[in-house]
Order: C-alpha cells, then sequence, then structure tokens
C-alpha cells in the first residue's frame, strides 16, 4: 500500500466516524460586545435592524472594538450521535450553529461538514444538512403541506416524490389534518414540528437544532424530545444548541459547555456530572468577611471547592451528612452572618457553575 | 408519533453536482412563487390594474367629454392617448417591481426572516437573489400584459397602434427584469418603518418625472429638465414601450436599450451584492 494509499484510508475511516469537524474555528463581529447573537442568525448580533449597510460600509476588519463570538473552536461530532452545544446565551452557541450552516462566515478557522468545506463550498453544504432555526422561518404563503411539498422540490425530488414525501411525513409528524391549512394557524409545538419533519425531509446528513424548544410548552417540548429520540434511533446526527439543562441531560450523547465563544468541557452528562469533585451544591448568601469563611469552610472534611461571588459563598461538597450544622459553625467562628442557604443535587448546571462561576439562568 | 421515524431509512442523501442542485432549487422556487401568485391572482391584478384604469378612464375618457384638455396644444386627444399607452405600461412594470420584489423582501428582513429557510435551499445565495429578480420580472411582463388591453379599451378615442415586434419581444423582458432589479435593491435597502417614504420619495417622482404622460423629445423646451430626468430608469422604460406599440416620436434606441441595460446591470449587482449583505453574516 502506498503512502496515498494509507492517507486515502485514514481519511475514509476518519470522515465515517466523524461527521462535523472544526479547526480553530473564529468568528468576530465588528463593534459591541454587549449584543449576544441571540436574535436570528442572519442579522448580526448587537445591529439593530436597517442599521446594516452604515455598519458595513466602514473599515472592514479594523472593528475597533472586534467581539470574538466564537474563539477558536475545535469540534467534533460522531456520526448518529446527539451532540449538545449548552450554555448560556452570547456563549457563541448560535453564531457556531450559523457557521455550520453557511449563513455565518468565519473570520477564520475550517469546518467540515460530511467532509465538504462549509466555507468554500456553501450550496454543497446545504445539500447534506438540514436546519432548524429559532425563528419561525415557515413559508407563511404556502399551506402546511406545500411547505413540504415545495421544500422537496428545492432539493431535488420530483413532484411524485415530494407529494408522496410531504404526505408521510405529515403523517409521522401527527400533522395531517392540518394539512391544508395556513401554517399561520398552527399552535407553536405544531408550527416546530413542521420544521423539523421540512428540515429532514430531504434526509440530510446532520440536523441542526438552535434552541430547539425554547418558548415552547412543556408538553410540546417533550414531544419533540421524542421525536428527536425516534431521529436519533433511526441514524440521525443531531447537533442542537441549548440553554436547559435538562434537555442537554435528557437528550444528547455529549454535551459541550460553552461559553464565551469557548468549549470548556465536552463529555457525556454523565461524565461531566462525574467531573465535579462533589455530589451537592451549597449555595451560602452571607455578610461579613466572605473570603475567610470561604477558606475556614475548605477545612470542613468533604468540602472539595469553595468560592466566593458577590455576596454568595458556593461550596463543592461530598458526602452531606451533618454538612449545614458545620457550615453554621464555622459561620459563627470567623463572625459571618448567614442569610440564606440552599442545597442542591450535582446536575449540570452545578458543572456549569462550577466551570464558568456563574448560573446559567443569569 | 408513529414509529415511521425508525423505519425511514436515513439514506445518504442523493448528492448532486452543484450545478445541477442549484439549477433545480432554482426552478423549483420559482414554481413555488407561480404557486403562491396563483392564489393571489386578485390581489395580484387589482394592484396592478387600478391605477392604470383610473388614470385612463380620468384622463383619456372623462377629460375629453366634459371638454378638460390636457396634453397642450398642438397634442390632439388621440396622440395623448397613444403618448400615455408607453408610459402607463412602464410604471406598471416599474410599480410590479416595487410590490412583487422589494415589498416581501422588506417583511422578511424586517419581520418574518422565513427568508433564512429559502437559504437554506441548495443554491448559491446570488443565484437566490437573482431567483428573486427572475419571479419579478415575470410578474412584471404580467402586469404589462394586463394594463395593455385597459389602454386600447378605455379611452374615447381609440388609439392608433403600430406595433414593432422585435422591439416589444426584447424591450418588455428587459424592462421587466429593470422593473424588479430595482425591487431587489429597494428590497435589500429600506427598513420597515421606511416603506411609505418608497412611495412618497421615489415612485411617485419618478413615476412623474419617467415621461410616463409626455415623450422624452417634448421636454426640449425645459433643457434642463430633459437632462435631469435622464437618471430615471423609467424614462427609458416609458420610450422603449413607445417605440414598441405606438408612432409617436421616441428617443433613439441606439440609447434607450443600452440605458436599460446599463440601469439592470447596476440594479441587479447592488440589489444582489444587499441580499448577501442582509443574509450572510
Amino acid at each position: 500500500m502506498t503512502k496515498t494509499d494509507t492517507e486515502r484510508a485514514s481519511t475514509a475511516e476518519s470522515t465515517d466516524t466523524v461527521v462535523i469537524r472544526t479547526r480553530r474555528l473564529t468568528k468576530e463581529f465588528a463593534g459591541i460586545p454587549s449584543g449576544p447573537p441571540t436574535g436570528p442568525p442572519g442579522r448580526p448580533p448587537g445591529r439593530p435592524e436597517g442599521t446594516a449597510d452604515r455598519d458595513t460600509d466602514g473599515a472592514d476588519g479594523e472593528a475597533p472594538h472586534a467581539f470574538r463570538a466564537v474563539d477558536r473552536l475545535d469540534l467534533e461530532v460522531r456520526r448518529g450521535e446527539i451532540y449538545g452545544l449548552l450554555g448560556p446565551n452570547g456563549a457563541g452557541k448560535t453564531t457556531t450553529i450559523g457557521m455550520l450552516t453557511t449563513r455565518v462566515i468565519p473570520t477564520s478557522g475550517s469546518a467540515e461538514v460530511d467532509g465538504v468545506d462549509v466555507v468554500a463550498h456553501p450550496s454543497d453544504t446545504k445539500q447534506v444538512i438540514g436546519v432548524v432555526t429559532q425563528t419561525n422561518t415557515l413559508d407563511r404563503s404556502l399551506t402546511v403541506y406545500e411547505n413540504l411539498y415545495y421544500h422537496g422540490r428545492y432539493f431535488g425530488l420530483t413532484a411524485g416524490a415530494a407529494r408522496a414525501e410531504a404526505t408521510a411525513l405529515l403523517e409521522q409528524f401527527r400533522l395531517s389534518e392540518r394539512a391544508k391549512t395556513e401554517v399561520a394557524s398552527l399552535s407553536g409545538g405544531m408550527a416546530q414540528r413542521l420544521m423539523v419533519a421540512r428540515a429532514i425531509m430531504h434526509r440530510p446528513k446532520v440536523l441542526f437544532l438552535d434552541e430547539p424548544t425554547t418558548g415552547l410548552d412543556p408538553q410540546s417540548r417533550l414531544a419533540l424530545w421524542e421525536i428527536l429520540r425516534e431521529l436519533h434511533d433511526a441514524g440521525q446526527t443531531i447537533l442542537l444548541t441549548t440553554h436547559y439543562m435538562e434537555e442537554a441531560d435528557q437528550l444528547c450523547d455529549r454535551v459541550a459547555i460553552m461559553d464565551h465563544g469557548r468549549i470548556l468541557a465536552l463529555d457525556t452528562p454523565h461524565g461531566l456530572k462525574q467531573t465535579v469533585e462533589a455530589d451537592t451544591l451549597v449555595t451560602i448568601t452571607g455578610l461579613g468577611d466572605l473570603e475567610g469563611f470561604a477558606a475556614a469552610l475548605a477545612s470542613i472534611e468533604g468540602v472539595a471547592n469553595t468560592e466566593v461571588d458577590g455576596d454568595q459563598v458556593r461550596l463543592f461538597a461530598r458526602g452531606t451528612d451533618g454538612i449545614l450544622g458545620r457550615v453554621i459553625e464555622t459561620a459563627e467562628k470567623v463572625d459571618a452572618t448567614i442569610t440564606d442557604v440552599s442545597m442542591t443535587e450535582t446536575t449540570l448546571e452545578t458543572v456549569f457553575i462550577s466551570l464558568t462561576g456563574k448560573d446559567l439562568r443569569e | 408519533m408513529t414509529t415511521a421515524a425508525a423505519t425511514a431509512p436515513i439514506a445518504l442523501a442523493a448528492h448532486k453536482p452543484p450545478r445541477r442542485a442549484a439549477m433545480t432549487a432554482f426552478w423549483a422556487l420559482t414554481l413555488r412563487d407561480l404557486r403562491v401568485l396563483r392564489r393571489e391572482l386578485v390581489p395580484f391584478l387589482s394592484r396592478t390594474i387600478m391605477q392604470p384604469l383610473l388614470l385612463l378612464f380620468v384622463f383619456t375618457y372623462v377629460f375629453p367629454q366634459i371638454g378638460q384638455g390636457i396634453g397642450g396644444s398642438g397634442a390632439s386627444e388621440g396622440t395623448f392617448n397613444s403618448i400615455i399607452m408607453g408610459g402607463l405600461l412602464g410604471s406598471a412594470v416599474i410599480f410590479t417591481g416595487i410590490q412583487a420584489v422589494a415589498l416581501p423582501l422588506v417583511q422578511d428582513f424586517g419581520y418574518t426572516r422565513e427568508i433564512e429557510d429559502r437559504v437554506m435551499a441548495p443554491l448559491p445565495v446570488g443565484l437566490l437573489a437573482f431567483q428573486k429578480i427572475a419571479t419579478g420580472a415575470i410578474q412584471g411582463m404580467l402586469s404589462a400584459l394586463v394594463v395593455f388591453p385597459l389602454a386600447l379599451v378605455i379611452p374615447s378615442e381609440p388609439i392608433t397602434l403600430h406595433v414593432n415586434w422585435p422591439v416589444l419581444i426584447t424591450a418588455l423582458p428587459i424592462a421587466s427584469i429593470l422593473g424588479a432589479s430595482l425591487g431587489l435593491t429597494i428590497g435589500t435597502k429600506v427598513a420597515p418603518q421606511q416603506v411609505s417614504l418608497v412611495f412618497s420619495l421615489l415612485l411617485i417622482p419618478m413615476t412623474f418625472l419617467g415621461c410616463v404622460y409626455y415623450p422624452w423629445s417634448s421636454l426640449a423646451t425645459i433643457k434642463w429638465l430633459q437632462i435631469a430626468v435622464l437618471v430615471n430608469p423609467l424614462v427609458y422604460m416609458s420610450e422603449a414601450f413607445r417605440a414598441a406599440l405606438v408612432p409617436i416620436e421616441h428617443m433613439t434606441l441606439w440609447v434607450v436599450y443600452p440605458a436599460m441595460i446599463a440601469f439592470t446591470l447596476l440594479l441587479a449587482r447592488s440589489g444582489i451584492k444587499g441580499f448577501r449583505k442582509r443574509v450572510l453574516t
């Protein structure tokens, strides 16, 4: 076997298991850092509507306050897995999806989806991906059925195939009764189901979902999880973003915790929870010398780590029997006043707090 | 939920050569637009017909009968009717370009963000923008076809037609693409709050100073105006339709065609550029 053959073989093997790969993927936005990309992608974050031209007519690339939404991101998503990007608003999740789905052009770095260079071949990429964006992008001029039918046609299905496929998908997603109605009359959950049905209609290699359950009622959220699980069982690779811990925990094979455009930790939900050397998070709100209080708390047996954040002390502990008593004893010793105490089990949230020092809900 | 998801093979997408995929998508998007047009035929017809209908009715039917003159000295009623024919078609095409391309895009970029779905179709973004022009141009041609018979039927004094077929079948598509390109440029540059300004600051001056109601040559007596209106693409469209349809003096076609083509290229380029800017970050 020649060298090139070996190389080819190894490439073939890696593209077989890894379906998304990014290398030092970076996106910088000119201007205000206070505008996290929470809005619909396509419009630059932090930039109000209607000001696009004024901004872009300026000196491109010489932005005085460039804001790095995604920072040298290395990402590998394996074929067949549900991969979750978990992080607060502004962590760079939507920008990352935007780049992988060709709508956001990276400042530097590279990204491949199913072996296709996303930046060099955007049209090719679009053939192999399905996208469910945050906003409802259903075609309001068409009926529910027609939304699927024409989507199929855009992706090269013949009229007959598009008809058959649309009908089957409506059945599968329990939208048959709504086939002839306008999409504006759909509930949030139905609209979301239709968007997922549309996104998988052309059999994409990767299905992207950006905050798929944000704004859905609990019942619709569960229904969508069920759909995603079924797709997963059928072998569909899924990359989703979320800021719901539970969603990441319940749904994902692997979760990347993201903040400030970087991945802070990547593992299975179980593995992530293992990384925190504690099974309990105690959050103490208090007055007085909190630094000294935290230092004293750290010497308690079973306490893995403590940290001070404003008027709060966080304490990560393993084995919680009697810990509250010892916390109060310690407080008396160092003359700190406790105004509130709460205890939670280790969840992805605890992991997140221990990694970033902040609450995901803030 | 049925188990169909489990049985449906998540097969490898039938990967097509990019060019073929793009052409297929382009065609399918056009089919979609025609489907929507068919559904909205009544609104389309009413917004296309209303203005020319009333204009023809008042100027070419009512005025002659109540003895109110229009067209100034020497212009007989019949002449004015012939003059206005070319202008009406030109302005119908421009209006349609705005209505069919610009207004939906302004909505899309401003509120609905529906466009993001179309952007995911497997064709280059520039080609998607051009597809908007293509659909707009089809509607522009339709609007001309709708307005034309009105101008034949309504005037009390019938129009003498003098059809120059080669000019007609070339000028109509070019003018329609020009109108749709203008629509694309406006649609990518205007915020939803500014839509009313498009009509008051752009369309109305364009129409009144677009040689719709008078031939360009007649402006010779107001030389500065005759030169100033040359920045208005509607001037060339009106003159082109005049050349194509009626025995009225018109601007030389050696100027009309290059000007229409130049405006088309300019506006299409800026529109496609603007579209890319709005869609890609």
